[in-house]
């Protein structure tokens, strides 16, 4: 096992080894902050970064898994391609924006704007979420088990949110859908594969009413 | 754009660390805020029946024969104390008083802050200059705001830098840009609100005071600017006893708080709170958007 | 006044053309979404004339005696700046917008040339990679397609902040043109209008966008040139905020740019001229000393070898093309006339590039209207029409005497208006004046 610690080391000593001969595991001690850690990875490799994080870390993650012990800045696991990432703390805004595929778990809260522009992304929220979360999500699931703020979904494309607690208001072509025994099942399949202890059958539903993709005069105040 | 960092000391023997603690969280933003540097220092408040400003100068000034000069004409006491290219001076007097006089006699000299607790500091320059400029490290207080600022519209002056002085030991400092400043700064100026530079932030900090002027509470003076600004901002405000943190209602800039035992502080990048003693323990949080927070004694 | 012999007498605040758009807004209630550039009239190139050798000065012989054209971008912070044959390069634009043929069209004439091409908003396609020898990436608010195999297979990267088109505005592209694969590519469902976002998913602001070009530097080992574009707007604070952010390159686009489709209020009355914010944009660079150290490549309606000398006369390193490398693979080419006529229109005149039904094949997703256009032969049109390009800027920098086309310096200018003149910081012709500078 590989250690490094970011307080002898750079984060682009970190990374470039991260790009170049990553193997089996790898620690992180002493981030402090510091932006970037991890990010770019393209490789099977199991990082455990164990403090707080800055900004993208683990921004465009391909196949590896990534844990954070503490919070996570901005943009964590933004245009995450495949693999894992699991903040154990809180994650500020944008957690997973435009991610493509794998998984980001967040333990604590996320902040306003979790899984912009998501693109395939599946992320499961354990605490809540902020304002204009899944704002333009194209494809992908948000799993938010607390409470998710106002402009939820706001102009919504494919992609699938499921939320156990309060919603604040809906964001434009944001409705409420039916939750079905198949969705319930891929749900718990979910929650299962990331240990995240909930019931899939206390969520509901939401997607797009799919009023915004062609444009209708008559829907013009949601643009 | 910019970084601001701020802190407030809940355990008062911490007080005379304030400046070093300062000074760590201001460098962490040298990134986000490369040209000019600013604090606002709420330190050793002086009696009612004094006053407490802050004055810079360009260049060499005789700060001595300007101390002799104020002694004598306000037949009182005067107490002056150089900072680099400012100056703290403690008058036994009324401050609007001192202030009449020195617009008067000593238009060159510019007015950074007034009030019984507040110091405000500022420069062009990395933070790591104007930290050793100002030996901060070497000043206590009992709560501190910080601004490194990366100028978008304005120039690059001390004039132009934050904290912006709102009216008695009030300042406000900045991350974002508004985007109605210029139409704001002539109804402000029209309500007699003195509004020295083009830059977005004073026009903010201008309206704070305006607000206040007319009787509203700090908080409803916030709650009113959410309102009347348009742009994306976050602000911190320093008050005679605290501070208080704001954030536009879409809430795109950054902001993170932390708080322990011993402080309260907030960033816009955690990596400056990253550092603080303690900061292991601390409750780690963001401020939600349009919502006023206030700490106080 | 009147026109004609029937007495009709027109209106100049309400002109024909005024008249018919409120009609066809009453009728549709929707803004005109368009292609093509800015339409009206403004202050171009065209009004600055070069100051060419004669008794002061000595031109150079053509052919024999050397001027270069060779320009490196990306200096600045790069382990593999990019080394261009010529100071022009292709600009953004995307599968989507244009079809697969014309991507492959321009990379292979790019590559001919030794110069680069750029993608668009909608990711990176195999032609285009293939065909490219040297491939700017760009990284969009919408973020279609974006990852990180393209990224560390591209050339360049390319922060887009904005176009000249629209500052301020965000990618458009309409139900007809979102087939399987342009869909596929951008993770939405088919034969919708795509809705775009005009900010960055995941930052907003210099500071924070300093952070981001980190994080791509980071993913890319530090290896290849950042630039970061945007439409001509505040262009000196843009240029500064630009530097300061950490950019290798900056690309100003002024508001004759190009668009595949976006709002005609949009094009029309956003943005400012190419002209003046080339000036804006070299004195920012001046301000910092970074001038030649951060490259500037400038866009916007760049028509021919004469608009290109002049934009590095006036200190750009280079100059992008887009609308005039589509017209040189054929956009309203005087062909297929039934088919501009079906669109309401008529070669010469043609913006319709929203409609997908581009009767040339270039900016279409449909595979009959793409056979129009086979990439040998548009490849040949673009190298053709580059190297007259470059010849045109090589006859005008040998008649000022330079052996390399960046020698080119402003005062080899002068101005033939008053708008010129200021804008451009140039004297006009036959005075010492320069409307603003020296009164």
């Amino acid at each position: 096992m590989t250690a490094f610690d970011l307080r002898a080391e750079s984060v682009r000593a970190l990374n470039q080894h991260l790009h170049d001969s990553p193997m089996g595991e790898l620690v992180v001690t002493n981030p402090g902050g510091k932006h970037c850690v991890a990010c770019g990875i393209d490789a099977d490799v199991d990082v455990l970064i164990d403090g707080h994080v800055g900004y993208y870390c683990a921004g465009m993650n391909k196949h590896a898994q990534v844990t954070i012990t503490g919070n996570a800045g901005p943009g964590v696991a933004e245009n995450i391609m495949s693999g894992q990432v699991r903040i154990k703390g809180n994650a500020s805004q944008y957690a997973g924006a435009s991610g493509h595929g794998g998984t980001l778990i967040i333990e604590g809260d996320a902040s306003a704007r979790c899984g912009i522009s998501m693109k395939g992304v599946d992320i499961v929220v354990a605490g809540g979420v902020g304002h204009l979360s899944a704002f333009m999500a194209q494809k992908g699931r948000l799993v938010v088990c607390g409470d998710a703020g106002d402009h939820l979904g706001d102009s919504l494309y494919e992609a699938c949110i499921y939320i156990r607690g309060k919603v604040g208001a809906l964001g434009a072509d944001c409705i409420e859908k039916e939750m079905t025994a198949e969705h319930v099942a891929g749900l718990n399949a979910l929650l299962a594969s990331t240990a995240v202890d909930a019931n899939a059958a206390e969520f509901r539903r939401y997607g797009s009413a799919r009023k915004l993709y062609n444009f209708n005069i008559d829907h013009a105040d949601d643009y | 754009m910019c970084g601001i960092v701020g802190i407030y000391l809940k355990n008062e023997a911490l007080n005379p660390d304030l400046g070093a603690l300062l000074a760590a969280m201001l460098i962490e933003m040298s990134d986000r805020g490369p040209d000019s540097a600013g604090i606002a220092l709420y330190r050793d408040p002086v009696p009612e029946s004094s006053c407490k400003l802050t004055l810079h100068a360009d260049g060499d000034y005789d700060w001595d024969g300007l101390q002799k000069e104020m002694a004598a004409h306000l037949a009182a006491d005067v107490k002056l104390d150089v900072h680099a290219s400012h100056a703290v001076i403690i008058a036994a007097a009324d401050v609007a008083f001192v202030q009449d006089w020195l617009r008067a006699e000593h238009p060159e000299l510019r007015v950074m802050s007034a009030g019984s607790a507040i110091e405000i500091f500022k420069e062009k320059g990395l933070p790591r200059e104007f930290v050793s400029q100002f030996k901060l490290h070497e000043l206590n207080g009992s709560h501190a705001l910080g601004h490194t600022r990366m100028a978008t519209e304005s120039a690059v002056t001390t004039e132009h830098s934050h904290p912006f002085s709102t009216g008695m030991d009030l300042c406000l400092v900045h991350n974002g840009s508004l985007s109605n400043h210029n139409r704001l700064r002539r109804q402000l100026r029209d309500e007699g609100v003195d509004i020295r530079t083009d830059n977005d932030s004073e026009v903010a900090a201008g309206y704070l005071m305006w607000r206040l002027r007319e009787g509203d509470s700090l908080e409803a003076a916030l709650e009113r600017a959410l309102q009347d600004l348009d742009g994306f901002y976050t602000f911190a405000i320093g008050t005679k006893d605290g501070f208080a943190v704001l954030r536009d209602p879409i809430a795109c800039k950054p902001a993170v708080m932390a708080e322990t035992d011993d402080w309260v502080a907030m960033s816009s990048e955690f990596r400056a709170i990253a550092q603080l003693p303690g900061v292991g323990n601390a409750t780690i949080w963001e401020p939600a958007p349009a919502t006023v927070y206030t700490w106080g004694h | 006044m009147t026109t004609d012999d029937k007495n009709l007498r027109p209106s100049a605040t309400f002109p024909k053309a005024v008249l018919d758009e409120i009609h066809r807004a009453a009728d549709e209630g929707i803004y005109e979404i368009r292609g093509f550039g800015a339409k009206r009239s403004l202050p171009t190139f065209d009004d600055l004339v070069f100051l060419g050798a004669s008794m002061s000065r000595y031109p150079l012989e053509g052919y024999r005696e050397k001027c270069a054209t060779n320009v490196t971008l990306g200096t600045r912070f790069a382990k593999k700046p990019i080394e261009l044959k010529i100071p022009i390069t292709i600009a953004g634009m995307s599968f989507g917008a244009l079809g697969a043929n014309a991507k492959e069209s321009l990379g292979r004439a790019a590559t001919e040339m030794g110069t680069s091409t750029t993608t668009g908003d909608g990711g990176m396609t195999e032609e285009e990679r293939q065909s490219s020898k040297i491939l700017v990436y760009q990284v969009l608010p919408s973020r279609y397609g974006l990852n990180p195999d393209d990224i560390r297979r591209a050339d360049a990267l390319e922060v887009v902040v904005g176009q000249g088109a629209k500052p301020g505005g965000g990618g458009m592209l309409l139900g007809h043109k979102i087939t399987e694969r342009v869909a596929g590519m951008r993770d939405l469902p088919e034969d919708i209008d795509q809705r775009s976002a005009c900010r960055h998913p995941d930052w907003t602001g210099p500071d924070d966008l300093e952070i981001k070009i980190q994080e791509l530097r980071e993913i890319t080992d530090w290896q290849i040139p950042i630039y970061i574009k945007v439409g001509a707007t505040r262009v000196s604070y843009d240029v500064a905020l630009a530097v300061k952010s950490g950019a290798d390159v900056i690309v100003v686009d002024g508001m004759q740019g190009g668009t595949a489709a976006t709002q005609d209020v949009f094009i029309e009355h956003v943005g400012i001229p190419t002209l003046p914010a080339v000036r804006m944009a070299v004195e920012a660079l001046q301000e910092l000393g970074m001038h030649r150290k951060v490259q500037l490549i400038v866009s916007g309606g760049i028509r021919s070898g004469a608009d290109a000398a002049k934009a590095l006369a006036m200190g750009a390193d280079a100059v992008s093309l887009g609308s005039a490398a589509m017209v040189a693979l054929g956009c309203n080419r005087d062909a297929y006339v039934e088919d501009y006529e079906a669109l309401g229109t008529a070669p010469g005149y043609c913006h319709h590039c929203h409609t997908g039904y581009c009767p040339v094949g270039v900016a279409t997703q449909d595979p009959e209207l793409e056979e129009r256009l086979k990439p040998a032969q548009g490849a040949r049109w673009l190298r053709n029409y580059l190297s007259t390009m470059v010849l045109e800027i090589q006859t005008l920098a040998r008649a000022c005497g330079k052996t390399h086309v960046l020698n080119l310096e402003p005062e080899d200018l002068t101005a033939l208006t008053l708008e010129a003149a200021a804008m451009a910081k140039v004297p006009l012709a036959g005075t010492d004046w320069i409307p603003g500078k020296n009164e």
